[in-house]
């Protein structure tokens, strides 16, 4: 039974999928059964956490199956300590998501629903498959979905959205199948627990591009900007908090891992890159005009400093890292979603025409001052704990790195702060008209949950940094390539 | 007297059930009245592709050690019955996608006789096994082709498109038989085999008819620069022709190529690799370039069509035995998604009574879920995605060209793969993110026909396409059977 339960979780969702697309019921209903599903997902993979061994480092509820045998690939699925937290990330994220989509009414249901679900079915399997073709087969399946999600459900300039969003993650995407298919075959298996190390750098290189293009890291942040804006905000909540991690789960199972001399020999550009995105990052969200570019920017600044901790090749670093992965997505599905709540409200995220709001709206009020303190990383939130971690991690490879990090703490204070009183405080904005309501009790019922999981684990970030590679310490497991 | 060779009909049973059900047909468009002749015609040669389909699989499994027959005419083995095997299946989906085509009554049987003496033209065409059978057969299937894009006068560029296909296959056909000629002349021999046991490698004479039967062969297969004839014909034929040109024509071009070169100019596999690496890049570039300036669906398909070309080229420039693995298993969910591809546009094409065009498809896939939701596959499909056999198609392309060292060629792929994406997707996105209220788009006849045949022969290709990603290994098992038949 138990190593059924990785496929369940993929499948479920996918399976739902279909239900959902058939099912004669009406829009209302199809909503309440796509929430039922994902909420069995939360469901499933709560009793795959009970049942995890956080004392052993190896690979847990694994199960492998021949599927192309002439060139050793198989269908194989399963999760080390750190896939578990991810992959809790992704069904409590995605059951938010499904549930604002419900909430909120989408039209098209039976589709828009459907897509979801499908969606959160390839995110698991990216963060569990062990196959590298496999992997490849979920991060491409992943994309199917969100681009028809932005595309139709998105704002008025969607089209160049998705065309922006689908240009880069094709390419990057491309490069790594032309690094799988060489890769496999010069090690004769595409199984992740088997692949032995390769000292290729351009092997590496189209690991890196694709996965810093998903984070995204600098410069390859291009895409972002416009996808995030023009996305529902529910849709934008998984990209950022969920499908940035799979880039940066794909640099912790396998760029790092599977090529340890050429990831040491270009951890000083990975740093220097991660540093970059993280200052100009946050630079750019200090000065954003509205409320969904403050998350967005402060999304990808959140991604250098993951990066940062990955690269820093130490215990401190990686926990942090993998702490940090999921604090961010919380935090980010968190923000996008508010975001969409006020934009509800006033038809804009513009700082320019918002302000005002805790005046008579309580809940508003303490759901975005709650969420926003935690992003900015304020001491004893869990953040901190991520981003101490992290900064600690880099100041042993270089002091350098860990004034860059400190400084950038500094500047997401500013942007955080700015963003909160920009909405909540200052004069009444003029977009925002006298009736609008404060927060209902169905998006209380979506965000609540999300800053509850964030305050628990401000309670015990050790839940997550003390428990995501198993007995040993993060860097003995990640330099012996996971090959268990 | 002259004496008479042992004539294998079992071997030659699924090109002649198809002969036979098209004289047949043309005895039907003669004697059935005409309100049920497109009922009886299409019921016939449907039966007709069914019953070769079944030969094709009763030969395939009854020939597992791979012989000549007819005095070393054609070859019975694996790799040609399980090309067979595919035309089979295209004709038969063909005939549901043409049975509701708008078309006139009086010539609606002799229609169905061509499409059937098509069929039989290229299951004969794969099974050639001397320069005299490779040249019928291409002569067979083609003269039926060139008369199926023009047979419908009542449709715009019908018969100019027929007319270019005419002169410019007629062009490659002979370009085919002048080569042909040079190898006979140098080597004296006509059968694969004897030309390749003959000693004459390199020699100046052979190796130019050797590029002359590469570039005869190619302009069937469609693959640039001898595809000019490509969008043209595709765009004016009646869309189920196009269909049917599209899957099975690149079928039997693709694997009398890799047989020809394989069998008969062994000795010369360097220079021949070399050659169609080149024109395997040639038509990746010029195939996906030239599609994205397109606005008309069926000249895009068309473009890619060239550019399918070009990535099964990848396989059979690789020269190796997984490279035929890759070519075969290429086949079966790139016929499925061109065909299917075809008759989504055909359906819509019905519905509105205009050209399809980018524009024009908007909203297809709210309107028509079914329609749209398999466009989306086949789409997604021919980019490579996951969840379809194409993706596996260009894995094994990509492996077979990595396994004899042409990395360039994986860039290569890689590269067209990405212009691609643009207007595959483009077409996912006429269907979905634009409104058809917000075009003013008004269906011709109302609510659109029901067509259950066309229909099911999408699901049918949707099951493959789908179906090849999931199944791959026994495939992969199949094709592998039918390459054991060439000489790696």
């Amino acid at each position: 039974m138990d190593s059924w339960l990785t496929t369940i979780l993929i499948v479920l969702p996918m399976a739902g999928a279909l239900l959902v697309a058939v099912a004669p019921l009406s829009a209302y209903w199809i909503g309440s059964l796509a929430t039922l599903i994902s909420l069995v997902e939360i469901g499933f993979w709560i009793t795959a956490a009970s049942k995890f061994d956080f004392s052993s480092p190896a690979l847990q509820f694994s199960q492998q199956h021949s599927w192309l045998r002439d060139l050793n690939v198989s269908y194989h699925v399963g999760q080390y300590a750190f896939s578990l937290w991810l992959v809790g990330a992704t069904v409590v994220v995605m059951a938010a998501a499904v549930i604002y989509g419900w909430w909120v009414g989408r039209e098209r249901a039976r589709a828009y629903f459907a897509l979801m679900l499908f969606t959160t079915g390839a995110i698991v399997g990216v963060f569990t498959a062990q196959d590298l073709l496999l992997f490849y087969a979920f991060f491409e399946a992943m994309l199917i979905p969100l681009y028809v999600l932005i595309g139709a459900w998105g704002g008025a300039d969607r089209l160049r959205a998705t065309l922006t969003f689908v240009i880069y993650t094709v390419v990057g995407s491309l490069l790594m199948l032309a690094a799988i298919v060489v890769y496999g075959l010069q090690q004769g298996t595409f199984d992740l627990t088997k692949m032995g190390p390769s000292n290729s750098t351009w092997l590496f290189l189209g690991f890196v591009v694709a996965f810093a293009i998903k984070s995204p890291l600098f410069p390859f942040h291009g895409w972002m900007p416009v996808t995030y804006r023009q996305s529902p905000p529910e849709v934008s909540a998984v990209l950022s908090g969920i499908v940035s991690k799979a880039g940066l789960y794909g640099l912790l199972r396998i760029a790092i891992p599977k090529f340890p001399t050429v990831a040491h020999d270009w951890r000083n550009v990975l740093l220097v890159l991660a540093a970059i995105t993280l200052v100009y990052g946050s630079l750019l969200a200090w000065r954003a005009p509205d409320l969904r570019g403050v998350v967005l920017y402060s999304s990808m600044s959140q991604s250098g400093l993951i990066v940062l901790g990955l690269f820093a090749f130490n215990d401190l670093g990686l926990d942090g890292a993998v702490l940090q992965m999921v604090n961010h997505a919380l935090i980010s599905a968190s923000l996008f979603l508010i975001a969409g709540m006020v934009e509800r409200r006033t038809s804009t995220g513009e700082f320019a025409l918002l302000g005002g709001m805790a005046r008579g709206r309580p809940a508003l009020a303490t759901v975005i001052m709650t969420a926003g303190i935690i992003g900015l990383a304020v001491p004893l939130s869990t953040a901190f704990a991520g981003e101490f971690l992290i900064l600690a991690g880099a100041f042993q490879q270089g002091w350098a790195w860990a004034v860059v990090g400190a400084a950038a703490i500094v500047l997401a204070a500013m942007y955080m702060l700015r963003a909160i009183s920009g909405v909540l405080h200052k004069d009444v904005g003029p977009a925002v008209p006298e009736s609008a309501l404060d927060l209902r009790l169905g998006e209380l019922a979506v965000v609540v949950p999300l800053l509850l999981c964030l305050i628990g684990l401000s309670a015990w970030p050790n839940l997550i940094s003390g428990h995501a590679f198993g007995g040993n310490q993060a860097h003995v497991t990640i330099s012996q390539g996971l090959q268990k | 007297m002259i004496a008479k060779p042992h004539v294998d009909w079992f071997a030659l049973s699924p090109s002649l059930a198809l002969t036979g059900m098209a004289f047949l047909l043309l005895i039907v468009a003669v004697t059935v009245r005409k309100g049920a002749r497109r009922q009886v015609s299409a019921f016939l040669a449907f039966g007709g592709f069914v019953t070769s389909f079944a030969l094709a699989i009763l030969l395939d499994d009854k020939s597992p050690v791979g012989t000549t027959q007819v005095h070393d005419a054609i070859f019975r083995d694996r790799w040609a019955a399980l090309a067979q095997i595919l035309l089979a299946g295209c004709g038969a989906v063909a005939v549901l996608v043409a049975y509701r085509e708008r078309m006139r009554d009086e010539h609606i049987a002799e229609y169905y006789a061509l499409l059937c003496a098509a069929g039989a033209g290229m299951m004969f065409f794969v099974q050639a096994a001397n320069l005299m059978t490779l040249f019928l057969g291409l002569e067979w299937f083609s003269i039926a082709l060139y008369v199926l894009t023009a047979i419908d006068i009542d449709l715009i560029g019908s018969l100019e498109a027929g007319l270019k296909y005419l002169i410019v296959g007629a062009v490659g056909s002979a370009t085919l038989l002048f080569g042909s000629a040079l190898v006979y002349g140098q080597t004296g021999q006509l059968s694969f085999d004897k030309i390749a046991a003959s000693g004459h490698a390199h020699s100046a004479m052979l190796v130019v008819g050797l590029a002359m039967i590469i570039a005869g062969l190619a302009f069937k297969a469609s693959a640039a620069p001898f595809h000019m004839w490509t969008p043209d014909a595709y765009q004016g034929a009646p869309t189920p022709v196009t269909a049917f040109m599209s899957s099975a024509t690149k079928i039997a071009a693709l694997v009398v190529t890799y047989r020809v070169l394989a069998t008969a100019f062994p000795h010369d596999e360097r220079l021949w690799t070399y050659a169609v690496a080149v024109i395997a890049i040639v038509s990746l570039a010029w195939g996906n370039i030239a599609a994205l300036l397109q606005r008309n669906v069926k000249r895009i398909l068309a473009y890619s069509s060239v550019s399918h070309a070009g990535f099964m080229l990848i396989g059979v420039a690789s020269a190796n035995a997984i490279g035929a693995r890759a070519l075969m298993y290429y086949l079966i969910p790139y016929a499925a998604m061109s065909l299917g591809a075809f008759a989504v546009v055909a359906a819509r094409e019905r519905e509105l009574g205009v050209p399809v065009t980018l524009q024009n498809l908007a909203g297809l896939g709210w309107e028509r879920p079914f329609f749209g939701m398999s466009m989306w596959i086949f789409m997604l499909g021919m980019l490579g995605f996951p969840l379809t056999g194409g993706f596996f198609g260009k894995f094994y392309v990509f492996a077979a060209a990595y396994d004899h060292g042409f990395w360039w060629l994986i860039v290569a792929g890689v590269i067209a793969t990405m212009i691609s994406a643009y207007y595959y997707l483009g077409i996912v996105r006429s269907m979905y993110f634009r409104d058809a209220a917000e075009l003013q788009l008004a269906p011709a006849g109302g609510s659109p026909p029901r067509e259950w045949l066309l229909g099911a022969g999408v699901l049918a290709c949707v099951v493959v396409t789908v179906g090849s990603f999931f199944a791959v290994q026994p495939l992969i098992d199949v094709a592998q059977s039918a390459a054991a038949s060439l000489p790696f």
